[in-house]
């Protein structure tokens, strides 16, 4: 019988077998930040041990660094604590890490990407749930907590257990106006936010094969809100034209050996999976969140859910949630009035989505009453956007390009949503009081959200589209 | 780690489905350097007005003086969202020991198991059946024979956990541990795919 693209990669990194119990597991590549890993070096300190492979391991500072004047200390006491520690670390257990400032800075999941440590076939973990953005090139990768982060720092293993594999195929053409953002609200809206738990997920199909790798990240990015364990995308030519040349690339006969292991990475025609969705890139449209989880999506044209549509046993949670929102059961949400605009996160801050919204914003005017904060990805990509002119644009039409960090997606830092306000945000999470206690979250994909940054109210970016 | 066995006492309700960790802990919290101290910060929005320790929320549980107890229930998909870890701290610190729900995220199941917090997966019928308790009701969690239990209706339901996790967290045994006693198996894995 056939295996998954997940079986073969997982079946190469298992060091041994616990009956009845998991597996010990062996990590190519460790990420770490300032937020989930000072307890982690502590741990190893106490036992009085160094990071096993340092070579595997790379760090960079984006949860809690400010978007502005990154040259300055930072001021926040506790936030410059957490960041110094980081660099004392890394520097006791020889572990490469790219500070404020340098030229590789950035959220580490688009800094591990645009750099080419991120492969197919890898094991990634990283003590952050959106380390699943790295399987969209054929890797096994997942968010961990700070105990794993200090097992995989003392041993290169975890413990685990093989999760259930499921696929998603999307196929067809998408609309005018449809990005991938869309598709994986569009799934979420379909499968909720525990709908892929217990699951490893294979996004397949034409509609996902058709998209570039930046956008196949923003839907592995995503698998953590179905609760997957982790998301992946078979690696194709896509893939390796992506990768090939980037910094930590594999050269010359190097790269042949390992574009010839990378081309055996598919799901077999005959493996099977645990379940199946097929889904149609025509029944998307622009999507948007309305509640307090990003399984609570809708198309731009649709309505929130009337109460009888909602399962008695949710009412509570239902309510709840739009409570906490400021809605109404049954409304077109298109139309409402948006306070913040928000265009970052390792979801969509890439060069690409800066594009996708410089080239919409060319010659419109920012909303009067809006505020708007792009934040990019990476040293790297505002270095790429400010060559291609991109910060120009944006300032000609009022906006401006921060520096580099996780930001208002989830307010770590200064860059908070203040309470009872709306903020379309193209993050990843519309939780209470993500962005801000008391912050109003609509997740949205760049385009949509650069819609609302120019007419100051949700809007179905099709009709302001040629 | 803390060994755990056998768990009998009251227990606080929050029946809120996909509590996910920026409740349990929101993000302004996750500065600190230590594990220590995250136990009054628990659903911190959740428990204050304009996080004002002076201006609780009447009406939620943890609020409430009749609630008690090393056991929080909650509804559906608890735990869901961000991997920090800070949510397990937070919970063991607030002097819980059992969570129980009708289905947990996986990365939080991990985190709270590696910290000595039981989970516990109970079916939707069971879970409603503890939401419909009054606050003096008491349950009874035996990780030796995985069973929990409403002590006054003696009704009670098994649930799953791996043996590995189970035999550690009955010994107080760290995953850590185990993993550093196959150093030469790891070293060996190594060496034999170069």
């Amino acid at each position: 019988m056939g295996k998954t693209l997940f079986e073969k990669i997982w079946d190469k990194h298992i060091v041994s077998k616990i009956d009845g119990g998991p597996s010990v597991f062996y990590i190519d590549r460790h990420f770490i930040h300032e937020v989930t890993s000072p307890q982690a070096f502590t741990g190893l300190n106490k036992r009085g041990i160094k990071a096993l492979r340092p070579k595997q391991v790379v760090a960079t500072p984006d949860h809690n660094v400010p978007t502005i004047d990154q040259h300055l200390p930072i001021k926040e006491e506790l936030s410059r604590l957490q960041v110094e520690t980081l660099k004392q670390n890394c520097i006791d257990h020889g572990i490469e890490m790219y500070g404020l400032g340098h030229p590789f800075q950035g959220i580490v999941h688009v800094v591990g990407p645009e750099l080419g440590i991120t492969q197919p076939g890898m094991t990634i973990v990283c003590g952050d749930s959106h380390t699943s953005t790295h399987g969209a090139f054929g890797s096994i990768a997942f968010g961990i907590g700070t105990s794993e982060v200090e097992m995989v720092l003392a041993t290169q293993c975890l413990m685990q257990s093989k999760p259930k594999i499921m696929r998603i195929n999307v196929d067809g053409k998408l609309n005018k106006g449809v990005v991938s953002k869309d598709i994986v609200l569009y799934i979420l809206s379909k499968i909720t936010a525990s709908g892929a738990t217990g699951h490893a997920v294979e996004f397949a199909g034409s509609a996902i094969r058709s998209l570039s790798m930046e956008a196949r990240m923003t839907i592995c990015n995503m698998s953590i809100e179905m609760g997957a364990r982790c998301g992946m995308i078979a690696p194709d030519d896509t893939t390796f034209e992506y990768i090939k040349g980037r910094k930590f690339a594999p050269q010359g006969a190097e790269w042949d050996k390992k574009l010839a292991e990378w081309k055996e990475l598919y799901s077999d025609a005959d493996a099977t999976f645990d379940s199946e969705l097929n889904l149609k890139a025509e029944d998307i449209e622009p999507m948007i969140t309305y509640g307090t989880n990003p399984g609570m999506g809708i198309g731009i044209t649709g309505r929130v859910p009337e109460l009888k549509e909602i399962d008695e046993k949710e009412k509570a949670s239902f309510e709840k949630s739009l409570q906490y929102m400021g809605l109404e059961p049954g409304i077109n949400i298109k139309g409402r009035k948006v306070d913040y605009v928000f265009i970052g996160s390792c979801t969509n801050s890439r060069i690409e989505d800066l594009r996708m919204v410089a080239n919409f914003v060319k010659g419109k005017k920012k909303a009067d009453g809006v505020e708007v904060w792009i934040v990019p990805g990476s040293k790297q990509v505002e270095k790429q956007a400010i060559e291609e002119g991109i910060d120009k644009v944006l300032l000609e039409a009022g906006f401006y390009l921060r520096q580099p960090g996780c930001s208002a997606c989830l307010a770590m830092n200064e860059d908070k949503i203040p309470a009872g306000k709306y903020c379309i945000s193209t993050s990843n999470r519309n939780f209470e009081g993500r962005q801000g206690a008391g912050a109003r979250t609509l997740l949205a994909s760049p385009l949509t959200a650069a819609a609302a940054a120019v007419t100051g109210v949700v809007t179905d970016v099709r009709e302001l589209l040629n | 780690m803390k060994a755990l066995k056998t768990i009998h006492s009251r227990f606080v309700p929050v029946n809120i489905e996909n509590i996910d960790t920026d409740q349990i802990i929101p993000a302004r919290f996750l500065k600190a350097t230590t594990k220590d101290g995250f136990g009054k910060n628990l659903f911190r929005d959740w428990r204050y007005e304009n996080d004002d320790e002076s201006k609780p929320k009447k009406d939620f549980p943890l609020n409430q003086p009749q609630y008690s107890g090393e056991i929080l229930v909650g509804a559906k998909n608890f735990g869901c969202g961000s991997s920090r870890e800070h949510a397990a701290w937070s919970i063991l610190d607030a002097g819980f020991r059992v969570v129980i729900s009708s289905f947990f995220a996986d990365i939080f199941k991990n985190n709270a198991l590696n910290n000595g917090v039981l989970p516990v997966q109970v079916s939707e019928d069971f879970l409603q059946k503890i939401f419909a308790l009054g606050s003096d009701a008491t349950l009874t969690v035996d990780l030796e024979s995985q069973t929990i239990t409403i002590d006054q209706s003696g009704e009670s339901e098994t649930f799953d956990i791996n043996n590995y996790k189970k035999t550690c967290l009955l010994n107080g045994y760290d995953d850590i541990d185990y993993l550093m006693s196959m150093q030469k198996e790891i070293e060996a894995f190594e060496l034999a795919r170069n």
